[in-house]
């Protein structure tokens, strides 16, 4: 099956995508987030930070519906695809903006794939979700995990889960005898000790499990191929966050060499300062089109997804490393400073750069498919 | 223009075409032909290529869209089915690609309905070759600048001065030409003429490239005659005029025929994925040695993303602008295509010094000259220097430079 020419985005996909924007602007999530971060700053004797999202951001989302955008209608969903909520993550990441709506899509589609139609459910009355898929060496992957399932039982630690302190529940890979396999484990029956990360806008985790109960979302065995089959649809969510983060900065350094005088002129009157500027928008609308063209596939052509997924995280790294280089240091002194809102970009960027795969890795999965 | 064509037609064309190019597709060159059009310089590729051009006029798939008067076909929505097939099939390009990729856009939008009638046919069946004057010794990248000079002289106009990189200098009839009109005004003292080459004051010295081939030259003009009517557009608008030139050269018009070379840039890719697998070194293919293949696949994920810019440009929703995805696309194309050629002499090592005629060259030494000709993509038309500034200005609103 072919991809439609305009990349599937429908009228209705346009309205979605302009509604979220406005819903950003509106909300200011970074203001709201400086409020919160006043005080955390000394990363030896500053006062510890948690995870914060706003909850009434996240009430206005779920009453929006967003929060099963790509829940099937079969499971009370609204059933739009990869398209759609790869649209919303670009206004997500374009804001900044910390939200369990990230994670619930992610683990959305992990679910889509399992054919989890009752925690799919779940999904629909507003149940936000996170994956807790990887071991303590990061890898990516399944088989890295180190928890361990007896029966509906599980125990061990889930590390690096996304967004850990915002879900109200977990989907666990965990190693049972007959393999791998998912679960279904509830915030109320973890403990989630929060990690001390870089970027400001996420909060990051571990899940520890102490024997606790668990619902089965994907039986021993089949869990790996669940997550390999989603991997199409986390890479390209994360992509697209980026897509949206490279525009804001690109626009928001623009902006700045249009205004900063140095040597009597604007300093994108320079040369050394325009042509990386334009640089940031050639590296940024490459990923843009490879994420709608990922998104795209999903939807309309899956033989193709994989391809498309690792071409569009494998750019989406790249730029997000990059545009986050050039926006701090063309934004020169300022842009190294707390103040600057460049720096939570920045590190926004450099967490999303390794989100399953920077671009090294997804580019040496890709050649296995060439 | 015929009025708007069904879809299941346009299936139809297609098909037609597909079925042409197979039928049609010449016999190879004795002399193989150069990788682009702007490098013929031989007599026997030169009537070669003139008579494929006028083939494939005759077949309609060149100047599809234009009205019969003008010798067009008449149709309506089919000349970007025309072009799409003519680069799939990668049959011989046509060489007479500035009269339709650069005269024939302009005057259908700046020409007068008697220009439109007397120089649009014989661009279209390659009858007479078009060569552009723009550059200058003294006027490169800083066009504006240029100071070839023609003066009123009753109804002609006479014309000193001289033009360089002139791409089918030696094989063409007609010239666009740059020619100041008024040395007080840099910007509104420029005018555009069409300039006939075959006449006494005008003299063309090719100049070598450092591939060793001549596609281009210098041209010599010495008082040479220009009559009023072969001016394009008010005396002084030549600038505007010109700019409307460019930007069909950058490709940002639909044009009136294919003209780029045949050749996909993601053929080229897999092409250097192919030469990776089968070049063994140390042992060692070189595609399974994970530096050069990160190289190489971020050449494909390059190269798709500009395709995807492409079809990403046509959707208004999401190009963010109506020109911001096309005015990349000669910058990002030309410095790709130069990172491949690059790439493909690291992966043949020793081997990237045998040279066209070296019987152990591979594919002829194609890679040597492709790496060498791609400084052709990233110089001329607008250097990507300018196409930086162009696009800071332009796209995203920073100062202009000048």
């Amino acid at each position: 099956m072919a991809q439609p020419r305009d990349f599937g985005f429908d009228e209705e996909t346009g309205m979605l995508k302009d509604g979220a924007r406005r819903l950003f602007e509106q909300r200011q999530p970074l203001v709201q987030l400086r409020a919160r971060l006043a005080g955390t700053e000394d990363p030896y004797r500053g006062s510890e930070r948690p995870g914060w999202h706003d909850a009434a951001t996240w009430q206005e989302m779920v009453g929006l519906g967003w929060h099963q955008l790509a829940v099937p209608e079969e499971a009370g969903g609204v059933g739009l695809g990869l398209v759609a909520a790869a649209a919303i993550q670009e206004e997500i990441g374009r804001a900044a903006c910390p939200t369990p709506l990230t994670g619930t899509l992610q683990a959305t589609f992990v679910l889509i794939e399992a054919k989890a139609l009752g925690h799919l459910a779940k999904v629909a009355e507003g149940t936000a979700m996170a994956l807790a898929v990887t071991g303590e060496d990061g890898s990516l992957g399944a088989d890295s995990t180190d928890v361990v399932a007896d029966g509906s039982r599980l125990s061990g630690t889930s590390w690096f889960v996304q967004d850990a302190g915002k879900a109200d529940g977990f989907v666990v890979a965990a190693r049972a005898a007959d393999g791998i396999g998912l679960y279904y484990v509830a915030r109320d029956a973890v403990e989630v000790k929060p990690d001390r990360i870089v970027d400001l806008t996420r909060d990051q985790g571990r899940v520890v499990l102490d024997g606790c109960e668990a619902e089965t979302v994907a039986a021993p065995g089949d869990g790996a191929a669940v997550l390999e089959r989603a991997l199409p649809a986390l890479l390209t969510l994360v992509a697209a966050d980026i897509a949206g983060a490279a525009e804001w900065q690109l626009q928001t350094t623009a902006d700045y060499a249009k205004t900063r005088v140095q040597f009597d002129r604007p300093i994108g009157f320079f040369q050394a300062v325009k042509h990386p500027i334009v640089d940031m928008m050639i590296a940024a609308d490459e990923t843009r089109s490879l994420v709608y063209n990922a998104a795209c596939a999903w939807d309309h052509d899956r033989d193709d997804a994989v391809r498309c997924a690792r071409l569009a995280k494998a750019s989406a790294s790249d730029t997000a490393a990059f545009c986050a280089n050039r926006s701090t240091q063309l934004h020169g002194g300022i842009g190294f400073t707390w103040e600057a809102d460049v720096q939570i970009y920045h590190k926004r960027q450099m967490h999303s750069q390794f989100l399953f795969g920077d671009g090294a890795w997804n580019r040496q999965r890709l050649a296995e498919l060439l | 223009m015929a009025e708007k064509t069904s879809s299941a037609e346009q299936y139809e064309f297609r098909d037609y075409c597909r079925r042409w190019l197979e039928e049609n597709r010449p016999p190879p060159t004795e002399t193989p032909l150069p990788q682009a059009a702007y490098e013929v310089t031989y007599a026997d590729h030169r009537r070669y290529l003139c008579d494929w051009q006028a083939k494939c006029y005759e077949a309609q798939l060149i100047a599809t869209d234009v009205a019969k008067e003008y010798g067009g076909h008449g149709h309506s929505n089919f000349q970007a089915i025309a072009s799409a097939e003519v680069r799939r099939a990668r049959v011989p390009y046509f060489i007479n690609w500035i009269g339709l990729g650069m005269t024939a856009p302009t005057l259908l939008v700046h020409g007068t309905e008697e220009q439109k009638r007397r120089f649009l046919p014989p661009i279209f069946t390659a009858e007479e070759i078009w060569c552009q004057g723009f550059s200058e010794p003294g006027a490169g990248s800083d066009l504006v600048s240029l100071s070839t000079a023609a003066v009123k002289d009753g109804d002609n106009w006479v014309v000193n001065g001289s033009k360089v990189w002139t791409s089918l200098g030696a094989l063409a009839s007609w010239m666009l030409l740059l020619a100041r009109t008024d040395r007080h005004d840099k910007y509104n003292g420029i005018t555009y003429f069409l300039a006939p080459m075959d006449q006494p004051g005008v003299t063309v010295r090719p100049i070598h490239k450092m591939t060793g081939e001549a596609g281009f030259n210098e041209v010599f003009l010495e008082n040479v005659i220009i009559p009023d009517h072969y001016r394009v557009d008010a005396v002084g608008a030549g600038w505007k005029v010109a700019m409307s030139t460019l930007t069909s050269e950058r490709g940002a018009a639909a044009g009136v025929g294919a003209v780029a070379s045949s050749e996909s840039p993601l053929t080229a890719v897999l092409k250097v994925i192919e030469l990776a697998r089968r070049t063994r070194r140390n042992g060692v293919a070189v595609w399974d040695d994970p530096v050069w293949r990160e190289r190489i696949v971020k050449l494909y994920e390059r190269t798709e993303a500009a395709m995807q810019n492409g079809r990403r440009a046509r959707i208004e929703a999401l190009n963010g602008g109506a020109m911001r995805l096309p005015l990349q696309g000669k910058l990002v194309g030309s410095e790709i295509g130069q990172e491949l050629g690059a790439v493909a002499l690291g992966i043949l090592g020793l081997r990237s010094s045998l040279y066209v005629g070296d019987e152990h060259a591979e594919e002829d030494g194609h890679w040597a000259l492709a790496y060498m000709n791609s400084y052709t993509g990233t110089i001329s038309g607008g250097s990507s220097e300018i196409q930086r500034n162009i696009l800071g200005e332009r796209v995203l609103g920073l100062p202009k430079t000048k």
